[in-house]
């Protein structure tokens, strides 16, 4: 497997996770997530098929809550935190697009 | 008197404050005037609190007067590494992106140690959201290790390191996803310790990678840090990835000693490392025989496969884990005029190159096309070494290794290389990947009088015997 | 399996439909924190740093919703499995991780089917568990998303638990979509995972729906319609859509999968502008969340608590009263009814009256039923069943029942419901007509109009006692033997 990733590639990955780059960032961010990759092409060397992948280092299961109510936050802290507020309402500029 | 003060371990400063010998006001007052000579030098600290360590103290000194019994860490100063939450301090994980934030609520470790006591001074620097090794990728300082400041403390847990180091502290807490309170540890001459994975509840600790991160002690010896160990492990119902085991006894059975014992070099790490370190493993492995434990050597050749899994998996979490900071609830916000264009813009602001490096290594190993090749295949990894590690625990009771291949390194010596920072945690990785516990202890001084760490690895849950080789090691290099 | 007419968007053509139903989950609390799961609270209320999720903060997933998730998987005929959960990964100011936590390749319930009133069978694909998000209130541009000035986020609703219950493309039609979520939805009830109220919300419907010519086999590009939160959106978007998916083939158009919505004012379906990479979910492994695993017995318990199914007591009504319309038959199964019904079945009442009764008189009822135990309904009809007591009177006594705790045979005293015979009747519409000699002489003449007037002057005086229906057979009675004695 050999995955050369491309400035485009970049790109894309970028606007997945929000980020915008520079020109010189674009170049640096391939370059190096390139070296990272062949780094971790070594994993693909080994035959694992007889590995099962590990999820999680705990093998415990039904980690449960009672459905007991619980004391929250107040408006007043919640919104104190917000970048921007109105009413009683976190406020953001508008959206275009549905998720 | 105040020189006397820092060199006191917790039982002792709990001894000292029992007897009057001392007061707690005192205490503080010590550990403020090395403060202020060090901090200068060393920067450890995000935020500083002496006053309200202060005041914690009076009212301590009142209640003992008042013949009330304290906890197990009365009176013992602690810097907090800043993932942690308080609701004292701000919580920014040295990140730009959280620059002013104060929780609403405290880490349950937090709780745990004020529960017993313990006067929390401050917040410590790390690399932003604990990802690097050096401390240098924060967003408001650079940490210097306190053994020559033109070196890095490592990381990400440096600060809290160098504060125990300098002795600006005697306990600090780190949280180690790939080896971030090891391999500081090691660089700065202390006990760093990560529990088995579920051990420590991570509620409250900002998440860098949910499957890999504990939260664990840096001190000065290894009683210290496992009374600290005592003081934080066990269940809490907030994090559902806590162990339901009560938190082991590691205090007493220390001194039990490891007559008997098979400990296991794992000669293809000690490999990695630089001679002077390498002669440090085996002055350790010499203490061990000597005490009485029977060491061997044991070549585990799949934990190299370890590294290239790390950083697919701590990526790929921390790309999911970060996507919360949008500029929408808390935190930083960039102007946008829609809110696509806020959330690129609070992003591209917020977080620094290396946490960007990391989110987009993440996000590409998860993405459409790439998530068998890259995330299926690096949990395939996970068990690879968990098999190896088992392999061995037939043979071997513990492991011994370098916990870094090289002592500190210079301030920008790495920082432009991502992949060979990245092999700093050659040694201390696996563990994460496995979710066993493994312990740093300072092992001497190379050439130029800078630290080594060797690190003991068990398998889950073997704290206490973990802890009793480690004091036999300490006991012994000392 | 049945078969069953179904109307096609054109002639010619059928439906393909799939849906995909989000009901929340009647907890307590939400389903990884302990805020209160409820509707109606002042905006950004019941929140915590969990369902805001502010660093650090950890989810801790919900018994109470995981045994729903049982009850409504077992109820249709799931396998229960141990399930994982994993993050869907996009951005949307109104998720407040930027991350939904979700079930993917392994949900708690697999497989299924569903059996409707018509009697045909519909697969059910997966119910599994997964968190609501906050809710958006758009600002300016008539409070629509496209066209608002800025948006407000209430996360009362963050976290809030739902079942997502994704059904196989087997529907056929609109009015089968709505027969669909109806006869799902009185089973989320029946079972007490859900409160049904698709005007809250609780209740969210996603359809996908492709069209294609009859007799053709395979499926053809399918669209799919967000957010259908009413029975009658749900029935109108489809016929929409697939009228404008067979005039986009008629008219040798591609068509694209794409995701619309219904636009309820102007009657149409619309594209959704979504994000470019929106199908890039990078799903991974909840970390924060160990696996759920049912405990067999738990699921053995719950198969035996299992409430009596809607599909059950039609089962069962076709047995016992096979001819039923399904009218009446829908009505006598619903749960209000058919605790009546049953105990007049098992008190051997005749299943026709029985389901008449409980139809007409018990439905009209319900609103203040009161005292009228399913033990006192079964004693009153016992009466019109041994003839007792006429059709008119065991009405009265049934609603006089509903508010007189008083036993029954006092009660019909008291109402002077005493079993009277035809002559009983007779001399009392002959009493009230005498005074009346003028009408009863025109009446013997043929004039029908009159006879309503003289039997509403016996309603006026008898009406607790008989009914119309009586007063004018003994008036018709009368009428002929004063002809024939006349003669
Ligand atoms: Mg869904
Ligand atoms: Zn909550």
């Amino acid at each position: 497997m050999t995955n050369r990733i491309d400035q485009e590639d970049v790109a894309h990955i970028a606007q997945l996770a929000r980020l915008s780059l520079s020109d010189e960032e674009l170049i640096e961010y391939q370059s190096t997530l390139s070296r990272i990759l062949e780094v971790i092409e070594v994993m693909n060397s080994e035959d694992l098929s007889s590995y099962p992948p590990m999820d999680h280092p705990l093998e415990t299961v039904n980690l449960l809550r009672d459905d007991v109510v619980h004391q929250g936050l107040d408006r007043e802290v919640v919104l104190a935190m917000a970048p921007s507020s109105e009413d009683e309402y976190f406020r953001v500029p508008r959206i275009l697009g549905a998720p | 008197m105040n020189d006397e003060i820092l060199d006191w371990g917790i039982a002792e400063l709990a001894r000292r404050l029992e007897s009057r010998e001392v007061t707690t006001v005192e205490v503080i007052d010590a550990y403020q005037e090395q403060i202020a000579i060090q901090e200068p030098e060393v920067d450890a600290f995000l935020s500083l609190d002496l006053e309200a360590a202060r005041r914690r103290a009076i009212d301590q000194d009142d209640r003992r007067s008042r013949g009330e019994t304290l906890g197990g860490l009365a009176g013992v100063p602690i810097a907090l590494k800043d993932n942690l939450c308080t609701t004292a301090f701000p919580t920014t994980a040295a990140s730009k992106i959280l620059e002013g934030w104060t929780p609403p609520y405290n880490a349950t470790v937090v709780d745990r140690i004020l529960a017993q006591d313990g006067i929390v001074v401050g917040k410590t620097n790390l690399d932003e959201f604990a990802m690097g090794s050096s401390t240098e990728n924060s967003a408001y300082k650079v940490t210097k290790n306190p053994y020559d400041l033109e070196r890095v403390p490592g990381g990400s847990s440096g600060g809290s390191a160098a504060a125990v180091a300098s002795r600006m502290a005697l306990v600090g807490l780190g949280s180690d996803t790939g080896g971030s309170i090891r391999q500081p540890a090691s660089l700065t001459g202390v006990v760093g310790f990560k529990p088995t994975y579920g051990r420590v509840s991570r509620y409250g600790l900002l998440a860098f990678a949910s499957s890999l991160d504990q939260i664990g002690p840096l001190t000065a010896s290894v009683e210290d840090a496992a009374l600290v160990a005592e003081a934080i492990m066990g269940h809490d119902p907030r994090d559902a990835t806590s162990l339901q085991e009560a938190a082991p006894s590691l205090v007493r059975p220390l001194t039990e000693g490891v007559r008997g014992i098979r400990v296991g070099i794992v000669t293809n790490l000690v490999d990695t490392a630089t001679p002077q370190v390498q002669a440090s493993v085996l002055r350790a492995a010499e203490v061990l025989t000597q005490s009485g434990a029977s060491v061997a050597e044991i070549s585990l050749d799949e934990l190299a496969f370890g590294l290239a899994a790390y950083y697919v998996v701590a990526p790929a979490e921390a790309s999911s884990n970060l996507a919360r900071y949008d500029g929408v609830r808390y935190g930083l916000r960039e102007a946008g005029s829609t809110v696509e264009e806020m959330m690129i813009a609070t992003r591209t602001k917020g977080f620094g190159p290396e946490v960007k490096r990391r989110i987009m290594l993440g996000t590409y190993a998860l993405s459409a096309g790439y998530y068998d090749a890259f995330y299926v295949t690096a949990q395939r990894v996970r068990t690879l070494v968990r098999t190896a590690f088992s392999r061995a625990y037939e043979a071997f009771d513990l492991l011994l290794c370098p916990t870094s291949p090289t002592t500190a390194f210079r301030i920008g010596e790495r920082s432009s290389d991502p992949v060979e920072m990245y092999r700093s945690d050659v040694c201390t990785i696996p563990s994460n990947l496995s979710g066993d516990p493994a312990i740093s202890i300072p092992a001497g001084v190379d050439a130029d009088g800078l630290p080594i760490g060797v690190q003991l690895l068990g398998p889950a849950l073997s704290e206490r015997l973990l802890f009793r080789a480690a004091y036999a090691v300490e006991r012994g290099l000392r | 399996m049945k078969t069953r007419a179904t109307t096609g968007p054109a002639e010619g053509w059928e439906y393909v439909i799939g849906l995909e139903v989000h009901t929340e989950l009647k907890t307590a609390t939400k389903l990884f924190c302990g805020c209160p799961n409820a509707f109606g609270e002042e905006p950004n209320t019941s929140v915590c740093p969990v369902c805001l999720g502010l660093p650090g903060s950890l989810p801790v997933m919900n018994v109470q919703a995981v045994d729903f998730a049982i009850r409504v998987g077992l109820a249709l005929d799931a396998t229960i499995q141990r399930s994982q959960f994993h993050r869907k990964n996009y951005f949307y100011p109104d998720m407040p991780k930027d991350y939904q936590i979700s079930q993917y390749d392994v949900p708690i319930n697999a497989g299924g089917h569903l059996e409707l009133p018509s009697g045909r069978v519909i697969g059910i694909e997966r119910a599994h568990l997964e968190e609501d998000t906050g809710k958006l209130i758009h600002r300016g541009g008539h409070g629509r998303i496209e066209s608002a000035e800025y948006s407000l986020i209430d996360y009362n609703r963050s976290g809030v638990p739902l079942l997502e219950i994704v059904s196989a493309p087997d529907i056929r039609d609109p009015e089968e979509a709505k027969e669909y979520v109806t006869e799902l939805r009185s089973i989320l009830v029946a079972v007490g995972a859900s409160d049904g109220r698709m005007e809250e919300g609780s209740l969210r419907v996603d359809a996908n729906v492709s069209v294609r010519p009859i007799g053709e086999a395979g499926f053809r590009t399918r669209v799919e319609i967000k957010n259908l939160n009413s029975l009658r959106s749900l029935v109108r978007a489809l016929e929409f859509e697939g009228l404008r998916q067979v005039h986009l083939y008629d008219d040798g158009e591609a068509m694209i999968q794409q995701t619309r919505f219904w636009d309820e004012a102007r009657s149409v379906t619309g594209a959704l502008r979504l994000k470019e990479e929106a199908n890039d979910y990078r799903y991974f492994p909840e970390p924060d969340l160990p696996p759920v695993a049912p405990d067999p017995d738990l699921i053995e318990d719950r198969r035996a608590e299992l409430p009596e199914l809607p599909s059950t007591r039609r089962g069962y009504l076709a047995r016992v009263l096979p001819d039923l319309s399904d009218d009446l038959r829908e009505t006598v199964i619903a749960d209000a009814c058919w605790p009546y019904f049953r105990a007049a079945i098992d008190a051997n009442i005749t299943p026709a009256r029985a389901a008449a009764r409980c139809a007409n008189e018990l439905t009209a009822l319900l609103a203040d039923i009161g005292v009228l135990t399913p033990a006192r309904f079964v004693e009153v009809l016992a009466l019109e069943d041994r003839g007792e007591l006429g059709a008119s009177q065991v009405k009265i006594l049934l609603r006089e029942a509903c508010v007189d705790s008083t036993a029954v045979p006092e009660l019909i005293a008291k109402l002077g419901l005493s079993a009277r015979d035809v002559g009983a009747i007779k001399s009392m519409v002959a009493e009230v007509v005498a005074p009346f000699a003028d009408e009863w002489e025109r009446y013997l003449d043929g004039d029908e109009k009159i006879a309503g007037f003289l039997v509403g002057q016996v309603m006026r005086k008898y009406g607790r006692q008989i009914s119309g229906a009586d007063a004018r057979q003994a008036l018709v009675e009368l009428g002929d033997e004063a002809r024939k004695s006349a003669d």
